[in-house]
């Protein structure tokens, strides 16, 4: 067991479930890896230099563990097909470990599956899973506002016109968290920043994505940043049009040979890797695993051109202080309407669940949810 | 339009010197030709494979495992199947008319959204089979108002159906966002923005002894209903005289707009009701993933199927097999998820140039004809 | 009014969006219009365009060269064309259903083949600098101008002055207003649709080029949100005139533009709608434009959707 790199809610959250969270006992464990089938489900194209490539990449690792047999599915969408993909992979590949890679695909359909086959194990990419749900069933995840949070330090730091600009698919709550961290990012070391949102409604459309890159740059942003599937169009919008930019999920430094600043990515082979190694050891997987800088789940992109010595400095420094463990949030901060969150002195620790709920933008951000 | 007789010279009294009775001779031209279309299709499609370096028996080889070779696969078989039943029949009555609709997706999400609208005021106080009740009939309303706009337009405007069927579809999903996202939002889950759940007591259940829910067995009813209509009722032939010739019907005096109207609202009430079987029985609330493409299969359904109500139900179980088993060809053969598009894009195009030989083959033609 | 900039803002990214985004509705719509001319409709040229797409962004991937791309794309185009005018003239072969189905088969093939090519970069085709005479840098934004832009402008004039003036264009709408006539006229009906079709085709094709090569400039499965299909909805708007497709495919440019431009000023409830601005426009649009009684004025006689 101590060889996971347990995050600071796990902890939290195992002490005050009993320990439970983190206990392997009574689950079936892998008497060895061989002989074993992983199931992988993704929501998009594999190759979509996005959210499922840097799962696929990632989950690569898998594939290099002796005995351990990998199988993908890609453009499975949110419904039914899902549990019937999943199905097909246990009944007719013999998948015993499913990885569902997509937020919707949690509930219903892996807590269905995971109570009508218990000897199979499914691990569900976010941060979901609670005491209440099978114990064949888990959650891993990495906390990617973190590294938007040293975003927007860095982006504080470049912009002139105090404007930063976010192009964001949907307002669900981890797209808002990104978007308030890299706010808050900002607003550290440059009081007067602000962030414009515009909201395209879709993960992936890309003309409408440019558009709102190309409206951004025009009311003035001169630091772009994104939360969509593919961020590829945005960033190479923003590199276009002179200015700079932050990239998302993977890294996009090659696209912007001028204006790249640094990027949010997930680290997903930690997470992979550590699971890999526990295959091959023939232990159990936890059913929680979650974190971000501290136990290196996310990384910042190698900084580009765009990067001027004090944003680096400003953002390495940050990114120790997150490392350990000082708050994103800290008081006073208000919502969007003026409603306080925190008041001053108040603080949020980076791994408080109700940060998983987030349903309101923070003052300092312009654009609305609904 | 399988039924009618597109077969010149009919009066032929000839058939007692053929070989065959005259009257299997007719109905065989409908069997063999589709299952030539079929023969030519999968030929086409192994060339295809075959020139990229994958087995053709391989792959027809999995797909007969994944769709139809165990108990499990004919379960993903049938359950993909059920809502194409539904789409297909959208596509199929307006057909009789001549009307080409295409935007049955859209009536499928507005029903599913319509029906999980109604249920929130109810979820706390109704008994089941009344709030499951209400919510069938707002859905058949919604979808059967909104196709029925299409044919409204038509009749009454000259819009083009097909096109505006289509425009349709983005405002209704733009519809459904919007109030998903807003007004009607349930706060308890900001991660994947949905209408409040109907309670998973209160969700259709599965037929005893499989995983497929009641509507599979609804659609099957509804195709047989729909059959009777359209050719056992004045209704049904007024439509057949309609679709064949528009201004003869007018000349004489059949109510056309009437019939465009009623037609298109019966096809938008089946799209509708399988968009309340995707809340009522698999997501139990309305949200994005309501967009699943549905529709727009079931427009090849419905084409396959010649308009046909009885023949829609094989076919969708035809093509819910091949769905089913476009994981497995993924999983095994290595070939993208668009492979079953190709495949369903050829079928498509054989099935439509099969149009072609009906009465023209001389081995279906009675002897004083040929 | 001039005074408010948050109006100017997002008026000029209409007009900005208008040039940016037009020009794939400007080629699909003139191909369009060229195919009804000569009496079928195509639907496929959804397809056509998600497979211009992405040919011309592989061939621009492996020669370095997009206008070679760009090529490849009205190729590929065309020979989607040659397929759907080929199966039309057969017997009982329903042109509409023949196109819904060549759709569904050019985005499966797109999408078969594209799969390696949505992460390179490939070479992207350079726009021309008309802006330099304003200090406002949204201005000049907003004429750094494509070339193939310019080229649909030519090709919508130079079609407007063919099919009026030209043998071709006489003998093209002949065909699309009277099968019988041009039969007497001794003309090959079958031979001058699917000739139509298949310049119908290259011009999509070369429509979803630009999409890959310039604006957004990327290949991806998403790609494509519809444009083939409502530029077919825009050939009705424009009542088959090349000149009035341009227009049309402006207006539809600048509605694309709205839903972000209104965010960016801060107006977002309801961006939903704004942001279907689009299809809701091309919709009110047919209804206030069509009627029942007569048939449209410049619509081909034997075009099967106004019949």
């Amino acid at each position: 067991m101590s060889k996971f790199k347990l995050s600071r809610r796990t902890i939290l959250k195992s002490s005050a479930a009993g320990l439970a969270a983190l206990s392997s006992a009574g689950l079936p464990r892998f008497a060895q890896a061989a002989g074993l089938t992983v199931g992988i489900v993704y929501v998009g194209p594999r190759d979509d230099f996005g959210w499922n490539q840097a799962h696929a990449v990632a989950a690569a690792a898998l594939k290099d563990v002796p005995g351990v047999t990998v199988v993908e599915e890609e453009n499975v969408p949110e419904t039914i097909a899902v549990e019937k993909s999943m199905e097909s992979m246990i009944n007719l590949d013999g998948a015993n470990l499913i990885f569902a890679t997509s937020f919707g695909y949690y509930k219903p359909f892996v807590l269905d599956l995971a109570a009508k086959y218990p000897d199979v194990q499914f691990r569900h990419a976010a941060p979901l899973w609670t005491e209440a749900d099978p114990k064949n069933a888990g959650s891993y995840f990495g906390y990617l506002d973190q590294a938007h949070y040293i975003d927007g330090i860095a982006a504080g730091l470049s912009t002139t016109t105090n404007k930063l600009g976010f192009v964001a698919a949907k307002p669900i709550g981890t797209v808002l968290r990104n978007i308030n961290s890299f706010l808050l990012g900002a607003r550290k070391v440059n009081p007067d920043a602000t962030v414009q949102v515009i909201f395209t409604g879709e993960w992936s459309m890309p003309v409408r994505e440019a558009e709102a890159a190309n409206a951004l740059v025009d009311a003035g942003c001169d630091v772009l940043t994104c939360h969509v599937d593919g961020p590829k169009v945005v960033i190479e919008t923003a590199e276009s049009r002179g200015i700079k930019c932050c990239g998302h999920n993977a890294s996009q430094a090659p696209l912007a040979p001028n204006g790249f600043i640094t990027g949010a990515e997930y680290k997903w082979e930690t997470i992979y890797k550590m699971f890999a190694t526990d295959l091959a050891e023939g232990e159990a997987l936890p059913n929680f695993t979650g974190g971000g800088f501290d136990v290196d789940f996310v990384r910042s992109t190698p900084y580009g051109a765009g990067a001027t010595e004090a944003a680096i400095a400003a953002a390495d420094a940050a990114r120790e202080e997150v490392k350990a463990g000082q708050p994103i949030f800290v008081g006073p901060i208000n919502k969007q309407d003026g409603t306080p969150l925190l008041a001053a002195g108040e603080s949020l620790d980076n791994y408080e669940p109700a940060l998983d709920q987030t349903d309101y933008l923070i003052e300092g951000v312009s654009g609305s949810i609904t | 339009m399988a039924d009618t007789t597109e077969t010149p010279g009919f009066a032929v009294e000839t058939s007692m010197a053929s070989d065959l009775p005259e009257r299997f001779r007719r109905s065989a031209e409908f069997v063999v030709i589709p299952l030539l279309a079929l023969i030519v299709s999968g030929i086409l499609f192994s060339v295809f494979l075959a020139l990229l370096g994958k087995s053709p028996v391989g792959f027809f080889a999995l797909v007969w495992k994944g769709g139809f070779g165990t108990s499990f696969s004919w379960q993903n078989t049938l359950v993909r199947a059920a809502p194409l039943v539904f789409t297909a029949l959208c596509v199929a009555i307006p057909a009789r008319l001549g009307l080409v609709i295409i935007g049955g997706e859209g009536a499928l999400v507005l029903g599913g959204f319509a029906a999980a609208a109604i249920a929130i005021p109810m979820i706390d106080w109704a008994p089941t089979f009344l709030l499951l009740g209400v919510m069938a009939i707002a859905g058949m309303l919604a979808g059967g108002i909104w196709i029925g706009c299409v044919g409204a337009l038509r009749h009454y405007r000259g819009v083009n159906e097909t096109i505006a069927s289509l425009l349709m579809f983005y405002i209704a999903v733009s519809i459904l966002n919007f109030f998903v996202e807003g007004a009607l939002r349930d706060p308890s889950d900001p991660n994947k923005p949905s209408t409040r759940p109907i309670g998973s007591d209160n969700m259709i259940g599965v037929i005893p002894g499989t995983d497929v829910h009641w509507g599979l067995l609804v659609g099957v009813l509804l195709c047989g209903l729909l059959y009777l209509l359209m050719n056992r009722t004045t209704f049904g032939f007024a439509a057949q005289v309609a679709g064949g010739n528009l201004r003869a019907a007018q000349s004489q005096g059949l109510p056309v707009g009437k019939l465009m109207v009623v037609s298109c609202a019966i096809a938008g009430a089946c799209a509708g009701l399988a968009g309340f079987f995707e809340v009522a029985a698999i997501h139990g609330k309305a949200n994005a993933s309501l967009v699943a493409g549905y529709g727009f299969t079931g427009i090849l359904v419905s084409f396959l199927a010649r308009h046909n109500p009885l023949v829609i139900i094989p076919v969708a179980i035809f093509l819910g097999g091949i769905a089913a088993s476009g994981g497995l060809v993924q999983r095994r053969m290595d070939l993208p998820d668009a492979t079953v598009l190709v495949l369903q894009g050829l079928l498509f195009v054989v099935i439509l140039v099969s149009e072609t030989f009906y009465g023209r083959l001389s081995i279906f033609q009675s002897k004083g004809e040929a | 009014m001039g005074d408010d900039p948050g109006l100017m803002t997002v008026l000029l990214a209409m007009f900005a969006g208008a040039i940016r985004v037009s020009t794939p509705f400007l080629f699909v719509s003139l191909g369009e219009m060229l195919t009804e001319k000569s009496g079928r409709i195509n639907l496929g040229l959804e397809g056509t365009l998600v497979f211009g797409a992405m040919s011309g962004y592989a061939i621009s991937y492996h020669t370095g060269s997009p206008w070679l791309g760009v090529l490849v794309a009205g190729f590929c185009g065309s020979l989607f064309g040659a397929l759907h005018g080929f199966l039309c003239k057969l017997p009982k072969v329903n042109d509409i259903a023949i196109g819904i189905a060549l759709m569904l088969f050019g985005t499966g093939l797109a999408f078969f083949f594209g799969k390696p090519y949505i992460q390179p970069s490939a070479p992207r085709l350079p726009s021309i600098s008309f802006g330099s005479w304003s200090d406002h840098p949204g201005i000049r934004q907003a004429l750094e101008i494509n070339p193939l832009f310019l080229l649909g402008i030519a090709l919508a004039v130079f079609l407007w002055w063919a099919l009026r003036n030209t043998r071709f264009g006489l003998i093209i709408r002949t065909t699309g207003d009277s099968a019988p006539a041009a039969l007497a006229l001794g003309i090959d009906v079958n031979r001058v649709r699917l000739l139509s079709t298949m310049a119908g085709g290259f011009f999509a094709g070369i429509g979803g080029s630009f999409l890959s090569l310039y604006y957004p400039g990327s290949w991806t499965e998403g790609l494509s949100s519809g444009q083939g299909l409502m530029a077919v909805a825009l050939v009705i708007f424009a009542r088959w005139n090349p000149i009035y497709c341009f227009w049309a495919a402006l207006l539809f440019g600048a509605a694309g533009a709205l839903g972000p431009a209104l965010q960016s000023i801060g107006v977002s409830r309801g961006y939903h709608f704004f942001n279907a601005a689009p299809y809701i426009l091309t919709l009110l649009i047919m209804i206030a434009s069509t009627s029942p009684r007569r048939s449209l004025k410049g619509a081909p006689g034997e075009l099967s959707i106004t019949k």
